[in-house]
């Protein structure tokens, strides 16, 4: 840091912004590699069966799988929309 | 039994075909009998990197479909005697590489080789995915630029689902990171990402950082691997690397700026 961008303000430099952009963009493509294939599929069927009984919108419902060791769990979270 | 080594990054124009010329060109010169393969089908290049390009008769999908036999296809490198090339096509369509055509010319390499060097082609399709199938390590090359570390990520993440290792259940792929075109003197003014920065993302083990150098295009231009010009930072640094690919411990160089003093600049006009 020079002398002179103490005056001008200490903005954040490009290499910083660049790093946490990626940080983030990579988590999260990370996150969607290691789900597996039928998930998307899975998700909209799910989507179709609620809609049968209550009228929810696509992004209400999460579909996501959590692998340990020994097993995996499928966690499913519906949202249910206020009455 | 060779050792398999795919040069790949997702995102092309990094110094894939760079890097493998050089690596190929460092492990023979070492005494190991090496072959680099070109992938890139349809966009061969390794071949003029290697200033072999007036030499090509057969090619890689030649051998795969018998049209010719891999002595014919093999081009012996004319400055170190124990690297040979084989050529990628230039006519043919990328799905000429089969899975069971690229095994076939690998295992037979694998027989009288000690290393094979797989020079891929750029992206994440059909081509790419047949330099890394077979892979054993994987120098994944790096540009310290936001959209090459997100695309050797997607790389990394195809090493561990898609590769012949991944698929068998054995060791993964042995990955290793290969930062080129690095600029100490920007990054130390926070315009590009730190070497740290690029390890803490993609979270794999260094093999080596390739300073931005003049030296690398006039290289190109002559058909000379970069490792050969021993007097460059560039050289010596694809240089380390291969020694640190074959286990030797070597400190990291070349990633401070090199501040000009006055008499330097005054006599060497920089």
């Amino acid at each position: 840091m020079s002398f002179l961008d103490y005056f001008k303000g200490k903005k954040k430099n490009s290499a910083n912004v660049a790093k946490e952009r990626l940080q983030i963009i990579v988590a999260h493509e990370r996150g969607q590699r290691d789900q597996p294939d039928y998930l998307p599929k899975l998700q909209q069927e799910l989507l179709e069966v609620i809609r049968k009984y209550v009228q929810i919108s696509d992004d209400m419902v999460q579909v996501e799988v959590d692998r340990n060791d020994s097993c995996s769990v499928l966690e499913l979270n519906v949202t249910l929309p206020e009455r | 039994m060779a050792r398999i080594i795919v040069v790949t990054s997702g995102k092309g124009g990094v110094g894939k075909t760079t890097t493998s010329a050089s690596i190929s060109t460092g492990l023979a010169k070492r005494g190991h009998k090496t072959v680099v393969i070109d992938f890139d089908v349809g966009l061969r290049n390794l071949d003029l990197i290697m200033n072999c390009e007036r030499r090509v008769v057969y090619d890689f999908v030649n051998v795969i479909q018998g049209e010719a036999t891999l002595n014919q296809a093999l081009i012996r490198d004319k400055r170190v005697d124990t690297l040979y090339i084989l050529p990628a096509s230039q006519t043919r369509e990328k799905e000429a590489l089969t899975k069971d055509g690229v095994e076939q010319v690998i295992n037979e390499l694998s027989e009288t080789f000690d290393y094979i060097v797989c020079d891929s082609p750029a992206g994440i399709e059909h081509g790419a995915q047949m330099a890394l199938y077979y892979a054993d390590e994987a120098v994944v090359v790096t540009n310290p630029e936001v959209s090459s570390v997100r695309d050797s990520d997607r790389i990394l993440g195809i090493l561990q689902s898609k590769s012949r290792r991944a698929e068998m259940g054995q060791d993964p792929v042995k990955e290793h990171l290969l930062l080129t075109r690095y600029n100490p003197d920007r990054v130390e003014k926070g315009e590009m990402l730190s070497v740290g920065d690029v390890e803490e993302i993609l979270a794999i083990p260094l093999l080596g950082v390739i300073p931005e150098s003049q030296i690398v295009l006039n290289a190109s231009n002559q058909g000379v691997p970069v490792i050969l010009e021993e007097d460059s930072d560039a050289g010596q640094a694809y240089d380390d690397a291969v020694a640190r690919l074959l286990g030797e411990e070597r400190e990291h160089r070349f990633m401070t700026s090199q501040k000009k003093g006055f008499f330097s600049r005054m006599f060497k006009g920089g």
